[in-house]
């Protein structure tokens, strides 16, 4: 049941989600992937005040910002690496062109099989 | 659309392995970063590695041992609960760099259940990544305003003179939610009792374990 | 400041930018369970700025009752969430509710 209308102000962001009328709680679970344990490492060092890149209210900010799709359509560990890479541009330690460049050098490495398997920007 | 969550319908035998499913934009993605970063000096392969052996280390066991602990001995109970951080790094687990950790003691009358309906806070440290159910957009959004119907989807039933007093971890505190010891343990030891202890009833979406169950 | 007991309401202002008030909380009246401590302020932080001084943190506690319209669930049930300060207003000890 949704809050009584006219005590808030304003419409709610993307993540705010306590309240909304969703559906049934999907229970699966999965065993983290090799990808989902790296990008959660990276945020983790990446936020440690010895690195001190950003604070975990930056990523979290990042995030809010999505569009409702792309904060819905995108898989968890996906918003988080997307995010990491706006905040290292915003941060100054890494520039888009780099990883730019990086990414389609990665990409060229890959074996012929590998390439068919890509999906594109 | 991408995603193993969304892919897998049996679990993989062991998770650290590389990849066999898609490799999608934002695995490259997260390989250039991760290049990039360790080339220029802010990580190192070993500070990632490490840091996934880290957090790997950290399941539920290590709550289940602190919940038994905690309703074999008294005076660990009162500690844990008036300074939970300092008094489970006395256990050996590592909280540095951690928020703060709060524990929520389940009584007759008084049913905790843990959320973040902003993100996904999570005690990570005691309990290791949360699952997916607990990131997922319906929990986020049904147990702060609709807990007992959530409560029964988990297969839990409470009374309704039961206070269900929902936790939503807006800001820096982490919550564990201490269980009630199910009757007929008192012969049990710790290690025993530890095995009737889920993750999910320290999260609330549970209770422990029936010894005879 | 706020004492345990207290009674609060949540600022409902619309407020850009980074928010740890959730949305469903705003406007609604709680009390105040304790001060949580202080700490810097998130609103900030999520900018790359320092977050000083650093805000009081207070835990509430709410009837779910006072926030749904038609909670049937259960008349004991409750919801808390960790606000900051300058998220919370005083309200005045009602002699009728």
């Amino acid at each position: 049941m949704a809050a009584a209308e006219g005590s808030q102000e304003a419409p709610r962001g993307v993540h705010d989600l306590g309240g909304l009328p969703l559906g049934p709680i999907d229970r699966h679970e999965h065993a983290r992937t090799l990808y989902e344990m790296r990008v959660d490492a990276m945020l983790m060092l990446l936020t440690n005040p010895s690195c001190g890149a950003f604070k975990v209210d930056a990523l979290r900010r990042a995030i809010e910002g999505y569009t409702r799709s792309e904060y819905e359509d995108l898989p968890y560990y996906d918003r988080w690496i997307k995010a990491i890479r706006g905040l290292l541009i915003e941060q100054g330690v890494l520039t888009d062109e780099q990883i730019e460049a990086r990414v389609a050098a990665i990409r060229a490495r890959q074996t012929p099989s590998g390439d068919a398997h890509v999906r594109a920007w | 659309m991408t995603a193993h969550q969304h892919h897998d319908h049996h679990a993989h035998p062991h998770a650290a392995s590389e990849d066999h499913d898609e490799v999608t934009e934002y695995h490259l993605l997260e390989q250039a970063i991760r290049e990039l970063l360790i080339e220029s000096g802010v990580l190192t392969a070993a500070d990632i590695q490490r840091q996934i052996e880290n957090q790997e280390s950290r399941t539920p066991a290590l709550g289940s041992r602190i919940v038994a602990r905690a309703w074999s001995d008294a005076e660990f109970r009162r500690k844990l609960v008036e300074s939970p951080t300092a008094t489970v790094a006395a256990l050996g687990i590592d909280m540095s760099n951690t928020p703060e950790l709060r524990v929520l003691e389940n009584t007759e009358t008084l049913h905790h259940v843990v959320v973040c309906t902003l993100c996904s806070c999570y005690p990570r440290m005691i309990l290791g990544v949360p699952p997916a159910w607990y990131k997922s957009r319906e929990y986020r959004a049904r147990v702060v305003h609709e807990p007992r119907a959530v409560l029964k989807e988990f297969g839990l039933g409470l009374p309704g003179n039961v206070e269900v007093r929902v936790v939503d971890s807006t800001a820096d505190l982490r919550y564990l939610v201490l269980p009630m010891r199910p009757a007929g343990t008192e012969s049990l030891g710790e290690e025993d009792l530890a095995r009737l202890v889920g993750r999910d009833a320290m999260i609330g979406t549970g209770i422990a374990r029936n010894p005879d169950a | 400041m706020y004492a345990p007991g207290d009674r609060v309401r949540v600022d409902s202002r619309w407020q850009s930018g980074h928010c740890r008030t959730p949305y469903y909380l705003k406007g609604r009246v709680g009390v105040v369970v304790s001060a949580v401590g202080i700490y810097r302020n998130p609103e900030r932080l999520a900018y790359h700025k320092p977050g000083l001084p650093p805000r009081r943190l207070y835990r509430v506690r709410f009837r779910q009752e006072d926030i749904w319209v038609n909670y049937t669930d259960g008349g004991f049930d409750t919801v808390e969430a960790d606000l900051f300060e300058h998220w919370l207003l005083p309200v005045a000890e009602e002699l009728t509710s």
